[in-house]
């Protein structure tokens, strides 16, 4: 499989990058790892005339910590995700959701802007960020600017982010609690048939806070608010996680495909976020 | 469509190329270089049959644009032994029976190669994870397993030796 012909550039600045996507709107597309983008090229499901590799813009890399503040550049990649001990210290959720993505091959170019900007629904970081209530920064012609990762989200590849912007990095502050991402799939290398994240922080068995996010159950991520203030300040117990593993199968709204009817993916989100929920208090 | 200038070093050799940039880079080595080591399997990054060693690091050729790696060190099967002198993995998948087939090898041992610079000494299941990107149609897993494990075995056994020759 062959895509069509494109032109291919390699600015070495976001400034360069974006001039360029706004000399051609959308016909330029920015590649991150490739690894959703060339698929569909390959497949001719998209034709794009102008190809930006991000590779070379050394401002979209790497980790910074800096106390509870985190912000990971766009083109890093999974597999930096997975092996950085600091950020397995400050948010091990990450790390526990990334081995969960793809296979070695993929996760070692696969990057968390590429995951994230996409909108695919079947994306695994979109739900994470949600659950981190991550903010995004965006870089266009008219400069920079942020938007939340709850309010990124518009429909199925459909996203608050501009033609003419990139985005740049991410940025959450550490969380604090018991932690889980639950994700059920058919093998390695395929997408959730559900995945949910979930975020709890208990003093006393008294919920304190709380964040649960859902993957490919929507044609967006789900933020489970309703579940969220069902659980905050209350005494958890297997009683309370049940009623809120059914608010947030309750939110969720699954399309049939290859991976079963509604009604099966209504199940498996329930056994996933159960799950999740269960071992996130087991470490709170 | 014009072509652009590209070039890498390919199993030590520096190569340029001039090529359209849509050409994948497992074409690039196949076609343009005659490395037909790198198989098109899936041609989709499911299948693994395409991996090679770029920058250090196990990539699905199908899957990356050559210009993607322009600059970058690539290292295909090729490049890690010859029919008289094969590298102590294509040894060990020659003695555990690691290949039926032999499409997915290339892939297999290119990933076998990395993986166990990453992680020297594996149990079975970390292999198992090690290599979920490869897939074997004939379903041959127990022998590739075996033979990773006997690898790692032997190649720790040869760096033992070098150490103790060393000191």
């Amino acid at each position: 499989m062959i895509p069509s012909a494109f032109t291919f550039y390699k600015p070495d600045s976001i400034e360069k990058a974006v001039s360029i996507m706004k000399d051609f709107g959308d016909e330029a597309r920015v590649i991150a790892g490739g690894h959703s983008l060339i698929p569909v090229m390959k497949q001719r499901l998209t034709d794009i005339k102008h190809l930006i590799d991000l590779s070379a813009i050394e401002e979209l890399k790497g980790i910074n910590i800096s106390g509870k503040s985190i912000t990971i550049g766009a083109m890093t990649t999974q597999v930096e995700l997975i092996t950085n001990e600091n950020l397995f210290k400050t948010a091990p959720v990450i790390r526990e959701a990334s081995l969960q993505i793809a296979d070695p091959q993929v996760r070692n170019l696969g990057t968390i802007g590429g995951n994230v900007a996409n909108g695919d629904p079947a994306n695994d970081m979109p739900g994470l960020m949600q659950l981190l209530d991550a903010t995004y920064k965006l870089s266009g012609t008219n400069g920079l600017r942020e938007v939340k990762a709850r309010e990124f989200y518009d429909g199925a590849y459909f996203t608050a982010r501009e033609d003419d912007e990139i985005l740049i990095s991410i940025s959450f502050d550490a969380p604090i609690g018991g932690y889980a991402y639950e994700k059920q799939k058919r093998k390695i290398g395929d997408y959730a048939t559900a995945a949910a994240g979930v975020i709890l922080n208990v003093d006393n068995g008294v919920c304190s806070s709380a964040s649960i996010a859902l993957t490919n159950l929507s044609d967006t991520p789900v933020y489970c608010d309703e579940a969220v203030s069902m659980l905050t300040g209350k005494n958890i117990d297997d009683n309370l996680l049940s009623q809120a593993t059914k608010s947030c199968v309750e939110q969720s709204d699954p399309v049939a495909d290859q991976r079963g009817p509604v009604e099966f993916k209504k199940y498996v989100a329930g056994i996933v976020i159960n799950k999740a929920l269960k071992r996130a208090f087991e470490r709170s | 469509m014009e072509k652009i200038n590209v070039s890498m070093k390919v199993n030590g050799k520096d190569e340029n190329l001039h090529v359209e940039p849509r050409t994948l880079l497992v074409h690039a080595l196949r076609e343009h270089l005659e490395y037909t080591g790198a198989h098109i399997g899936c041609s989709s990054s499911h299948c693994g049959a395409c991996t090679v060693d770029l920058n250090g690091k196990s990539v699905k050729s199908c899957t990356i644009f050559a210009p993607q790696a322009e600059g970058a060190e690539i290292l295909t099967v090729e490049g890690i032994g010859t029919p008289d002198k094969l590298h102590v993995i294509q040894e060990m998948f020659k003695e555990h029976h690691g290949l039926q087939c032999g499409y997915c090898t290339p892939g297999m041992i290119m990933r076998s190669y990395r993986f166990l610079q990453e992680n020297p000494n594996p149990t079975e299941e970390e292999v198992r994870f090690g290599i979920s990107g490869n897939l074997c149609r004939c379903t041959g897993y127990q022998n590739i397993v075996k033979s990773i494990m006997a690898a790692a075995k032997k190649l720790n056994e040869e760096a033992n030796v070098e150490k103790k020759e060393i000191a």
